[in-house]
């Protein structure tokens, strides 16, 4: 809802009244992101809680009289009693557990209508809190569909809340919504239940304690008194008060007598819920023609998880996805390429020949193009992604894959990250964090990398192209060697992640409880978003480095001069880049690279695909005076590249063991810094970085050795 | 009262009511918060390509889980009268 700018503006800065914040919360696939859009638009902050890397996700929206209105998306949960770092921020930022959030004043609930009973137990946690509360009942149309007649006047009465009938999907029920948000006075819920009586006594100490020792207001106290009893406060995260020491003795006293007595206090208290929420619904929902054949959901489930049908569609949709990357990405990257080469004449011609001419063309804008050249194929994989969660496919993905990831004692949820992983493994590491048991977290983190990412793409094209002719090889050799890095990076990760599981992370097999949301037609809107989110990240966070490092190699690569009077030496050997290479070489010689290789192997630290930029500058700086040098011509640089000895360097050989060198080193920065980020320490990417460029470098090592002895 | 089975071992379409139902654990606490309590009507719709996990429908919605914790819980059989 966008409104002119002379209203938005006079109303947003300096307003003397501070405006209410807002929480807007939910169960997972309840239409929270798709109601968050329709709210704010594309007025959002994507950041991180300090500490912990889930996704912060702060919006605004105007209400119908221009008043921007503050509202944190809060992570999807089914209950407050968290299970993972996600749900833990949720809880926290309600509670006002986090310094760095304050606690939101009044909290958007959403829940989908066709579920209520299900959705309606967070809402009821929710109540406890004693906060105004709005409860957005969304998925009408679908719940109308279904036979379902919910009476919204009815539960709005039974609350004493402001309850929103909603579309979000079509934008219905938005505006109403808006402007429940903007009254000034919202009632509290006179919703009440009782506590059980078999854990009363426990709540009313547990709340005490938490007013006295931990300073906590009344309500809140008690919410979190009730959390703690289902709670057990197992999943705690960086930026959370801890509770103080008396409220856990006095919850350990209560625990250790009602597990001796027997007493099932979790249970008891999910029951009185349950049993509140039941009366309620009772009241409130009529299934009078409840649709009860199967459902078209049924049907389509009845193909994408058929022991047949099932792995058919489910490889059918990778395909497509990596097909599309292949062919569809290399129309745009074409468009790049020749921009860029337009853009390289342009400046060319407007600046005279030297050091600033060569600083711009090679370094600078040759640095610009090694960015945006993979936006293509980064915005393809995350429509790909973003159309499988949002059409419900991606739980069935996980669905099928469970038993395989099982395995390697993982479970299907570490299918979304090690998939995402394909396009880059900052997103795919991003995504581990859904998984909830913390050690399976970490071994999906540390293999993760082994998927071939986007940015191996490039060097392993090069690479195929140095290896086979193309005139004269068939096109199915070169997609089965690509193939073939992929299924390596897939089997190193799977060995890998079931290699820790039985020694360094050792625990036990972790759950499958898993929602499989109704199928749904992809909102696009959102879809979109999640695309221009992703790749924005990726420029900022990994453009900015593969940029600056394009600009340091460039100096690298040609500084220091060689000195006057000293014809005969190699300016590329001369240089830092060069000497560095040098160092190298005794390391990798074994593995049949020499220092020039080195040089590229060691600028891949600040992202693979610098590898080729960087083969670009060395064999440009080593023919000086030969302009034509660019990408176009790589290739054939590379394919021409002699070693000292007059023998052929890209033996096909080398080539293949350069590849499989990439498949499994750790050689991205970007990687180890959201990993030291997700980890909150620097022990488990350095312990990648050794692990992984360490089995690279036998795996090569045996590899060339072998190949040499078989006379390649 | 027919007898009990585990959710595990359930006939494919078969309704049932949940009976037993493990008191401790993570996943049983969780698997109670999304609706699985004593009482509550439960189907096996589907296993899984591979034989785990299955998907049970349990109050209007689809939720998969392992046969591992599917076992520990028992369903009397909902026979049609």
């Amino acid at each position: 809802m966008a409104l002119p700018s002379h209203i938005t503006k006079a109303a947003t800065p300096g307003t003397p009244s501070r405006q209410p914040v807002y929480a807007l919360v939910g169960n997972p696939n309840c239409g929270k992101s798709t109601l968050f859009n329709a709210l704010t638009g594309l007025k959002q902050k994507v950041g991180n809680y300090p500490g912990v890397t889930v996704e912060r996700k702060i919006g605004t929206a105007y209400t119908q009289h221009g008043h921007p209105l503050t509202i944190i998306d809060l992570p999807g949960t089914y209950s407050l009693a968290a299970r993972s770092p996600d749900e833990a921020v949720t809880r926290d930022v309600l509670l006002g557990r986090r310094a760095d959030t304050a606690m939101p004043d009044r909290i958007v609930c959403i829940v989908d209508a066709t579920n209520l009973e299900r959705n309606l137990y967070l809402v009821h946690q929710i109540l406890d809190l004693g906060r105004p509360v709005i409860l957005v009942l969304n998925m009408m149309d679908l719940a109308r569909a279904a036979g379902l007649d919910i009476r919204v006047a009815r539960l709005e009465k039974e609350l004493g809340i402001p309850v929103i009938s909603c579309e979000a999907a079509k934008g219905k029920g938005v505006i109403d919504l808006k402007l429940a948000m903007s009254r000034p006075d919202l009632p509290l819920s006179r919703h009440a239940w009782a506590v059980p009586t078999a854990i009363a006594s426990a709540v009313a100490e547990l709340q005490a304690s938490l007013q006295d020792s931990d300073k906590k207001p009344p309500l809140i106290a008690r919410a979190e008194a009730l959390l703690l009893l289902t709670d057990q406060d197992s999943v705690r995260v960086a930026g959370s008060n801890p509770l103080s020491k008396r409220t856990q003795e006095i919850l350990h006293t209560w625990e250790q007598r009602w597990e001796t007595e027997g007493t099932d206090w979790a249970g008891a208290l999910v029951n009185a819920r349950y049993d509140a929420i039941g009366e309620l619904t009772a009241e409130v929902v009529r299934t009078g023609n409840l649709n009860t054949g199967p459902s078209i959901n049924d049907r389509i489930d009845g193909f994408a998880t058929h022991p047949v049908w099932g792995w058919i569609i489910l490889g059918s949709i990778m395909s497509a996805m990596f097909l599309s990357i292949f062919t569809l990405a290399g129309i745009p990257m074409g468009w790049i390429e020749s921009l860029m080469a337009l853009l390289s004449e342009g400046v060319g011609n407007l600046i005279p020949p030297g050091e600033l001419h060569n600083l711009l063309i090679d370094g600078g804008l040759a640095g610009i193009e090694g960015v945006i050249i993979f936006l293509p194929q980064i915005l393809i994989l995350f429509l790909f992604i973003g159309l499988l969660e949002s059409t419900g496919y991606m739980a069935r993905a996980a669905f099928i894959m469970d038993r395989l990831m099982s395995k390697v004692g993982l479970n299907g949820r570490s299918f979304i990250p090690l998939l995402g992983s394909y396009a880059c493994a900052i997103p795919g590491i991003m995504a581990a964090r859904t998984i909830e048991q913390p050690k399976d977290r970490l071994v999906t983190i540390l293999v993760a990398p082994f998927m071939s990412c986007s940015a191996r793409l490039p060097v392993y094209l090069l690479l195929i192209a140095a290896l086979v002719p193309t005139s004269e090889v068939p096109v199915a050799t070169k997609v089965g060697l690509m193939l073939l890095m992929y299924a390596l990076g897939t089997f190193g990760a799977f060995g890998f992640a079931w290699l820790f599981k039985k020694t360094l992370l050792r625990s036990a097999p972790p759950l499958m409880i898993m929602e499989l949301p109704p199928y749904r037609l992809p909102r696009m809107r959102d879809v979109f978003m999640q695309m221009a989110e992703r790749a924005g990240l990726f420029v900022k966070r990994a453009g900015t480095i593969i940029f600056a490092l394009s600009i340091v190699l460039w100096f690298l690569a040609n500084y220091p001069k060689v000195p006057a009077g000293q014809p005969d030496t190699d300016p590329l050997a001369y240089s830092l880049a060069g000497r560095a290479g040098h160092a190298l070489e005794p390391m990798i010689a074994p593995l049949g690279f020499d220092w020039r290789i080195g040089i590229g192997l060691v600028q891949s630290f600040a992202a693979r695909e610098v590898f080729n930029s960087s083969m670009s500058v060395i064999f440009a700086v080593e023919q000086s005076g030969d302009e034509n040098a660019d990408t176009g011509h790589l290739r054939d640089a590379i394919r021409a590249a002699k070693r000292p000895d007059g023998t052929v360097l890209f033996t096909p050989l080398v080539c293949l063991n350069l590849m499989v060198f990439y498949v499994f080193a750790m050689q991205c920065i970007s990687t180890l810094a959201v990993v030291k980020r997700e980890t909150n320490s620097w022990k488990w990417p350095l312990f990648q970085l050794g692990y992984m460029t360490g089995f690279a470098w036998l795996l090569c090592l045996a590899v060339y050795q072998i190949g040499r002895a078989l006379g390649f | 009262m027919s007898a009990l089975v585990k959710l595990s071992e359930l006939a494919i379409n078969q309704p049932a009511t949940i009976r037993e139902f493990p008191k401790t654990g993570v996943a049983f606490t969780r698997l109670k918060e999304m609706g699985l309590l004593i009482g509550t009507p439960v189907k096996l719709v589907r296993i899984a390509p591979m034989g785990d996990p299955i998907e049970i429908k349990v109050r209007g919605y689809s939720l998969t889980l392992r046969k591992s914790e599917a076992a520990d819980i028992l369903v009397e059989p909902v026979t049609a009268s």
